[in-house]
């Protein structure tokens, strides 16, 4: 007998073992990806810090940061829980109860999310021009973001085993009961990251809180920035912005701690049986109604009644054709970009784990927590110290874009990917065919689906984009976003009406997709 | 027709090792089947023959070409090596007919290659079909000659037959036996069914904690395990104590002869191992209790030569085509229970007392349960 000794082994040709070619075009992408994204937020650190620890301090501690601390903070919090109550309330009554038109309803309270933010506010304060201050900028920043909650709640709702609240029941408790400590702990996860996307979001948004005149982080910023010419003031109030975003991640990795759901065993997984409503029907569809017609109806019904009064500008404009053109030459490029950068990332990340693509895969998922203000005074301020012909050029700008959406691009890719076994290349292989080949005639086909939606994910977002467009943009270039707003701006609001509604249009699409992917049936039930 | 042999192989992941020296030897157009539990390293050494996977050491070689030897490496898609994995890995994305016609040229495509192998494997109907229509053993089928369409010279089959319920299994098997006759390619099958195993196998090699701990012909593994729990693995036994005396052993079952070399030498004491096949159960008359005497009697045969023990069945197991009895024999309350295998009409209610004798060559065992290195 002898004891098994472990021959020595290179650990480095064991990673790559076999496919050796293809991942030095991988790698090379990822590592100008996490380049990519790393470059706004080193370049604000490197901005904050020339003028000095003692100036940075002058800035940062004063009694207006404070007062801006604390409208940020109680804005978050408080539309974030009214999110979370209105999100988890509409899931339930959609998924678990026996409501007349389900289906209906499910697409409807999804489809608040195809508009965007600051023309959910034009269409209050168009209708009501005494709409303003915290409560107004609650309610709109509600009424936008709810289904950011709703959306993962529902689909956790719909996939939490039927028998785990049954088996709950038989051990003795109420319908209540179970609900909260079996079902609840089941979607928490979905819940705490649907709250994670709405502090987010609220931390980013300038449109809306500009129209409502409510000032946040994100509103003095751009102020600074773009009226009082401040770089340094205005990315060293970055920097406390990214900070603020970094705490609700952290927040929310704290709650979510061992709270995972997971399900033991393979076996048969069934919906629940809906609840009846009984007297509480009429009552339910009164608050769903109230609920699309606020977030929906009001917006849309604005923007009609605009369209119908019929433009009275004076301001001189981009046609709307030539301004979509922009859109969509923007949305298009940034959009490949992105789905060209998140393949190399998520390859990496699925097919070459190791410590450094990990990483890798983390920090292009950092934009999430960047916002669009934040990406885009980074690029300034590198342009304007290290590359200047770039300098609010049409590139720069698809670069801050594609940065912004990465994390939804790789969402996009990773899903498809993810999906595609390794052991089908590893077959292709088999078969004769060298990687570069097995890369087109397998990978390719089986992700393109994942890159056609993670290439229409990021076209929507950058379409719908304002706070960085207004700051990038080259000189006399308008696009749907940054017209819209120079009209709303001289409340030209006749005038204005139709750029949002062609970008409601575009991103309604979305929404919709959203609402039916997550209602459709589970997969998996092959048809013979 | 090539011969395939692996010679010392290592490997492993992360600090464990998995293959630790397995030595293979797969005859030209035989068919050798690797048989160990899940977890052994069948997988992991089948990815290295496939070039999935480099060896971190050792010799690997098909036909004289050395595939891998731990420093140089031949990509998968340059050996002549085809693998047919578990759940069949079809492309998705592609019609039964382009599945099977992945490997192949163009020009090899158009002809009517692809339609010959589809009647091969009985599946020509399904030709424009996607993966996601087909039962399981139909994927099977597309894998098999997709695999075949390149003529490889050396053939991998991964558990192929383990998510097929029990019927169409042994259905698929025959078939797929048959067929990889016909062709006559070196053929390595690794499952963890010993049925499976022993039944297909003309080679079965053992793979145990990253080792080939014995390979040989199914009779040679069934009757001569080198171990007990190899002996387990591969079907029921009977363990008795045993005193060796010149090639006998002297078991309370009586002297059984002792099979082949090596014996243990001279005198001592140890166990030996009997297959249920080997025990011969007849009812006891003269019974006390009448009734099952009766029933049974005229079914238990005199038991030519030995004397036999006495003993109560005290449970049965009915399979149809047999049964397996569980003997307690009389008088020793802590001795094992003797195993007996049955003609299925033969099986014998629980408690009928019988007499149980035994059929020689014992094996000897080394009884610790641990490998004979």
């Amino acid at each position: 007998m002898f004891a098994p000794i472990e021959p020595p082994a290179n650990r480095w040709v064991q990673a790559w073992s076999g496919r050796r070619r293809w991942p030095l075009v991988s790698a090379a992408g990822g590592i100008a990806a996490a380049a990519l994204v790393l470059l706004p937020l080193t370049f604000l650190v490197v901005e904050a810090q020339h003028s000095g620890w003692s100036e940075l301090r002058h800035l940062l501690l004063r009694h207006s940061v404070a007062v801006l601390l604390w409208n940020t903070v109680r804005l978050a919090l408080a539309c974030t829980l009214l999110c979370a109550v209105l999100g988890v309330g509409a899931a339930w009554l959609v998924e678990r109860t026996a409501l007349p038109a389900r289906r209906l309803w499910a697409v409807a309270l999804v489809l608040p999310l195809g508009v965007p933010d600051f023309v959910v506010g034009f269409g209050w304060v168009s209708i009501d021009p005494a709409l303003h201050g915290y409560l107004a900028a609650v309610m709109i920043m509600t009424l936008s973001l709810y289904p950011l909650v709703y959306l993962p709640v529902a689909g956790a709702l719909a996939h939490v085993d039927a028998g785990l609240e049954e088996a709950a029941r038989s051990l003795g408790l109420g319908p209540w009961q179970a609900f909260r400590k079996v079902t609840l702990r089941q979607v928490w996860p979905a819940l705490l990251g649907g709250c994670l996307l709405v502090a987010l979001a609220l931390l980013a948004e300038y449109g809306a809180f500009e129209i409502v005149q409510y000032r946040t982080f994100t509103v003095e910023i751009f102020t600074e920035f773009k009226l009082g010419f401040d770089t340094v003031a205005a990315c060293a109030l970055s920097l406390v912005l990214v900070l603020l975003s970094v705490a609700a991640l952290g927040g929310e990795l704290k709650l979510a701690g061992t709270g995972r759901s997971w399900r033991a065993g393979p076996g048969a997984h069934r919906r629940a049986t809906p609840v009846a409503l009984g007297r509480w029907s009429a009552p339910a569809l009164g608050g769903l109604a109230a609920l699309v017609g606020l977030a929906l109806g009001v917006p849309v019904g604005s923007l009609i009644y605009w369209m119908a009064r019929g433009s009275s500008t004076t301001l001189p404009g981009t046609s709307i054709l030539a301004a979509a053109a922009h859109t969509a030459e923007y949305s298009a490029a940034a959009a490949a970009l992105a789905t060209a950068l998140a393949v190399p990332v998520t390859a990496l990340a699925i097919r070459h784990r190791n410590r450094l693509t990990l990483l890798i895969e983390r920090l292009a998922y950092l934009p999430m927590a960047l916002p669009g203000l934040v990406v885009a005074l980074g690029l300034v301020s590198f342009t304007e110290h290290y590359a200047f012909p770039l300098y609010q050029s049409s590139l720069e700008l698809v670069v801050a874009y594609a940065i912004l959406f990465l994390p939804l691009a790789i969402v996009g890719v990773r899903s498809a990917m993810g999906r595609t076994s390794p052991h089908l290349e590893e077959m292709g292989r088999s078969l004769g065919c060298r990687p570069a080949t097995v890369w087109r005639r397998v990978t390719l086909p089986l992700i393109a689906p994942g890159l056609a939606a993670a290439f229409a994910l990021v076209f929507i977002f950058t379409a719908t984009e304002l706070t960085a467009t207004l700051l990038l943009r080259p000189t006399g270039v308008n696009t749907l976003a940054t017209q819209f707003w120079a009209y709303t701006s001289e409340f030209s609001y006749g005038a204005a009406a139709p750029y949002a509604a062609l970008m409601v249009a575009v991103s309604a699409v979305p929404a919709y997709l959203l609402s039916r992917r997550m209602t459709a049936p589970a997969r998996g039930e092959q048809t013979r | 027709m090539s011969r395939l042999s692996v010679k010392e192989l290592w490997k492993g992941y992360a600090g464990t090792a998995v293959l630790q020296g397995v030595d293979l030897e797969v005859p030209a157009g035989s068919l050798t089947a690797v048989l160990g539990l899940s977890g052994c390293g069948k997988t992991t050494l089948l990815r290295v023959i496939a070039g999935f996977e480099r060896a971190q050491r050792g010799e690997l070689s098909l036909g004289g070409v050395t595939l891998d030897d731990g420093r140089s490496y031949l990509v998968p898609e340059r050996r002549s090596v085809g693998y047919v994995p578990q759940e069949g890995a079809l492309f998705p994305h592609l019609s039964v007919a382009d599945n099977v016609g992945f490997g192949l040229s163009r020009s090899e495509r158009r002809t009517k290659t692809v339609a010959g192998l589809l009647e091969m494997v009985g599946i020509a109907p399904l030709a424009r079909r996607l993966p996601h229509e087909l039962s399981g053993g139909e994927q099977q089928r597309v894998a098999l000659a997709r695999t075949l369409a390149r003529h490889p010279q050396a053939l991998l089959l991964d558990e192929p037959f383990s998510s097929l319920d029990a019927s169409l299994r042994t259905r698929l098997r025959e078939e797929i036996h048959t067929l990889l006759r016909a062709q006559g390619v070196t053929t390595v099958l690794v499952t963890h069914d010993q049925e499976e195993a022993l039944s297909l196998a003309d080679s079965v090699a053992v793979l145990r904690d990253g080792r080939i701990i014995q390979q040989g012909t199914p009779a040679d593994l069934y009757e001569r395990p080198v171990d007990e729990r190899l002996a387990r693995f591969l079907g029921a036994v009977t363990l008795l104590d045993a005193r060796f005396e010149n090639g006998v052993a002297h078991t309370t079952l009586g002297p059984l002869r002792l099979r082949g070399e090596p014996q243990p030498a001279g005198a001592g004491t140890g166990a030996v191992m009997l297959r249920p096949e080997q025990l011969e159960v007849r009812a006891r008359e003269n019974d006390s209790v009448e009734d099952q005497a009766g029933e049974a009697g005229g079914v238990g045969r005199a038991v030519a030569g030995a004397a036999g023990v006495g003993g109560h069945v005290e449970q049965c197991r009915y399979y149809g085509h047999d049964a397996l009895l569980y003997i307690r024999p009389e008088g020793q309350a802590d001795a094992q229970l003797l195993l007996a295998r049955v003609h299925g009409k033969q099986a014998l209610p629980v408690g009928t007392r019988v007499t149980v004798a035994a059929h020689g060559p014992a094996t000897a065992l080394d009884s610790s349960g641990g490998q004979i290195s």
